[in-house]
């Protein structure tokens, strides 16, 4: 049997149809080290670096690798970026809580441009909501993430979306005893999916409930993939590692930049983006002259994501 | 090297024969550890969505496990510290099963590590450079990786040198034990520093971030390591011709009334704190003893570990019931089981309950779990009953190995 290109979980498919014993020794060995398997390519990716350890050529080469291993996996041709984060950049994100409708558009078009799995469901974005009058920012226990009316907006409620802050210290990169994640220059706090042990330790590190973990295996359909990625953003993952929200890597590192998808979505221009090392970005505008919050503030994580009432 | 073969020859002998009862227990291992290979390697192919863990409760028995050995595993400082340093006789005669646990422990939460891990082949990432990328000093976990492994490898070297020094019977060389011994002291506390730190340093779980925790957590352990070793002397003082004496049990049932005491009192401290300023941080302490919005999962189990560990308590501090077999080994008993839940489940879980964005997910094991854990259970008791059955022959003279100076060993192995 050709096994290449074959990734781990599509094997363990194949096997599970054999009989357990059978079964049982192969997963063994496949599972765990690729032994017993003469393609070259397995071995490569069981021995491949840090992402920030490679240099250009080793990028290349796992690009190269990672695309053609895609590519037999969806039947579709991959583009994997590896754009770097430009000087002078820090992208800041800005959410009006005036003008949220709670419709969610957000978080459905952040699982289709970041190629989320859509069984097992992963949403990046958590759109909560909260009774007008109770207590919410501090104490977020009377949130309801789970709501489901005919329509939105409801009377006597308000919406809170929270997705990764993009903290400014961000207790995730942290605790992280691997340093399959970090912050970028830029930024944006990224995941090296190839990397990442899946301890789950940043998880219970981040406060705002932001990363997600592949319990199973991810699935999407053929024909939802979007084939435009980038290595630190939304290319399809694995069983077993972490993922979370990049701020749409893959779009706002773009030249000329593209906006996240939610931002482009939100029906009711809530959400607002840009560089906040730039005095006249519409972000830096916000921050001037709205009134401004940062979620959980006293635990000095930095948040670079401004809620604010716009009016 | 032919000597070393004929060695390991007897050593496999020697664990090869036994009693009816022996090899019972050996099987009944065995079909545990199958069951839980079988359901590991199932996890292994579906991952870890065979677990009831979820985004929301992102550790669960596999780490409440964990947290729980690595208190065990620190017992053999307990028996250490008297025995070396105050010349306590009685203990130092045991001291060697005491380190034993700590190895088999120290195996145990490693074991549970691995289950727990999304991508256990890429394990050697945390290695620090030229082979992965160890996130060192910042990573509690780094540390944690560093110490238990420190932990391991010093008790192995202990016991090890220890048996192969006797069975060969020789003297064993005091100026190299003594410097390991009085490291391992420090180096188990490190450990459970390291693991209460773990949780101890997030801001994100105010039921964790609490300076109350480590001190918590080595008092919590300096009961439940303990408990396990006693019962454990027992059995072995029954099976086989090791003598322990009495008064070495009834001295560490001694310190665990003490450190019982002040793991009594730090819960108080504790639950003073959270519930009269009645602050929202409040709402994981309430969910462990009350309940929160009609999710009661741990509740009764938390009160039956209070009563377990109040209950063992006072039997352990009146010196009549603590010198009695059957309410000490009570006693014991209720020790494992309540610091088992309250510093398993009980420190685990409400770290997530409620979850960083309010919401209550409640949290349990689904049976492939309990499997695993099972599993590596067995698997423990199967190191620790090999090691044992090699240690106790050592200990009692009755076994002697062949070395160079001794062309023509006795060893009056049945
Ligand atoms: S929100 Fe969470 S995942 Fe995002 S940077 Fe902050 S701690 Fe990390
Ligand atoms: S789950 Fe992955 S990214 Fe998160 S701390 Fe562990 S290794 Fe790092």
């Amino acid at each position: 049997m050709n096994r290449k290109g074959i990734d781990k979980e599509e094997r363990s498919k194949l096997l599970s149809r054999r009989n357990v014993l059978k079964g049982t020794a192969f997963g063994l060995a496949s599972l765990a080290i690729p032994f017993g398997t003469a393609d070259a390519s397995v071995w490569e990716a069981f021995f491949q670096k840090h992402f920030q350890e490679m240099n250009e050529d080793e990028k290349k080469r796992v690009v190269q690798r990672l695309e053609d291993e895609y590519a037999k996996k969806f039947g579709a041709k991959f583009n994997i970026k590896t754009t770097k984060a430009e000087p002078g950049v820090l992208f800041g994100y800005g959410l009006d809580l005036s003008r949220c409708i709670g419709c969610r558009r957000c978080v459905y078009a952040c699982v289709r441009e970041n190629n989320q799995s859509r069984d097992p469901q992963i949403h990046w974005i958590t759109v909560l909501r909260f009774k007008k009058g109770e207590k919410w920012v501090n104490d977020l226990e009377e949130a309801e993430k789970y709501y489901n009316p005919d329509k939105v907006p409801e009377e006597g409620y308000f919406y809170m979306p929270v997705q990764c802050q993009q903290c400014g210290s961000p207790p995730c990169v942290k605790v992280c005893p691997t340093q399959a994640t970090w912050k970028e220059p830029d930024g944006i706090v990224v995941v090296d999916y190839n990397w990442c042990i899946g301890c789950r330790y940043c998880m219970a590190a981040c406060p705002y409930g932001a990363r997600r973990f592949n319990w199973g295996r991810p699935n999407i359909q053929k024909k939802e993939i979007n084939q435009e990625t980038h290595y630190l953003g939304n290319r399809p993952r694995y069983t077993g590692v972490v993922e979370k929200c990049t701020f749409c890597i893959q779009r706002v590192r773009e030249n000329p930049g593209k906006y996240p998808a939610c931002v482009e979505i939100c029906p009711v221009g809530a959400r607002k983006f840009g560089n906040l090392l730039d005095p006249n970005s519409e972000i830096r505008y916000i921050i001037k002259h709205k009134r401004v919050f940062r979620l959980k503030e006293d635990l000095n994580t930095k948040p670079q994501f401004y809620y604010f009432f716009g009016s | 090297m032919v000597i070393m073969i004929k060695n390991l020859i007897i050593a496999l002998k020697l664990i090869a024969k036994g009693s009816r009862g022996y090899y019972i227990w050996l099987a009944v291992l065995g079909v545990f550890i199958f069951i839980g290979a079988t359901s590991y390697i199932q996890q292994l192919r579906t991952g870890l969505i065979e677990t009831a863990m979820r985004d929301q409760v992102s550790w669960g028995f596999y780490i409440a496990n964990f947290t729980f050995l690595v208190g065990v595993a620190a017992a053999a400082v307990l028996l250490v510290i008297p025995a070396y340093l105050y010349h306590f006789k009685p203990i130092k005669e045991i001291v060697l099963f005491g380190e034993l646990i700590a190895v088999t422990a120290v195996s145990m939460c490693l074991m549970f590590i691995i289950a727990d891990m999304g991508r256990p082949e890429r394990a050697w990432h945390i290695f620090p450079p030229p082979f992965g990328k160890m996130h060192f000093p910042a990573s509690l976990l780094a540390w944690d990786f560093i110490v238990l492994n420190g932990y391991l490898g010093i008790n192995l070297f202990i016991a090890f040198y220890a048996m192969y020094k006797v069975s060969h019977g020789k003297e064993y060389n005091m100026k190299l034990l003594l410097p390991m011994i009085l490291l391992s002291i420090p180096w188990a506390v490190s450990i459970h520093t390291v693991t209460a730190f773990l949780y101890n340093g997030l801001s994100a779980r105010p039921f964790w971030n609490a300076s109350i925790l480590a001190p918590r957590f080595l008092a919590s352990a300096f009961v439940s390591g303990p408990a396990l070793m006693l019962i454990l002397f027992q059995i072995i003082r029954k099976i086989s011709k090791l003598e322990i004496e009495d008064r070495a049990v009834f001295k560490i049932a001694e310190l665990m009334a003490f450190a019982m005491a002040i793991n009594l009192f730090l819960l108080l401290a504790e639950v003073f704190k959270e519930f009269y300023s009645g602050s929202v941080h409040m709402a994981p302490m309430k969910y462990l003893y009350f309940g929160l919005h009609g999710h009661t999962g741990l509740v009764a189990f938390m009160w039956i570990a209070l009563l377990f560990n109040i209950t063992a308590f006072i039997v352990l501090l009146v010196p009549k019931t603590r010198e009695n077999y059957f309410t000490l080994n009570l006693a014991c008993v209720f020790l494992i089981i309540g610091v088992y839940i309250e510093k398993g489940a009980g420190l685990v879980f409400p770290g997530f309950i409620p979850g960083t964005l309010g919401e209550i997910y409640e949290y349990i094991p689904t049976a492939l779990e309990m499997n695993v854990t099972l599993g590596i259970w067995a698997t423990g008791a199967l190191i620790y009953t090999v090691l044992a059955k090699i240690a106790i022959p050592i200990d009692t003279g009755e076994l002697r190995f062949v070395s160079k100076e001794m062309p023509k060993p006795v060893h009056p192995v049945r």
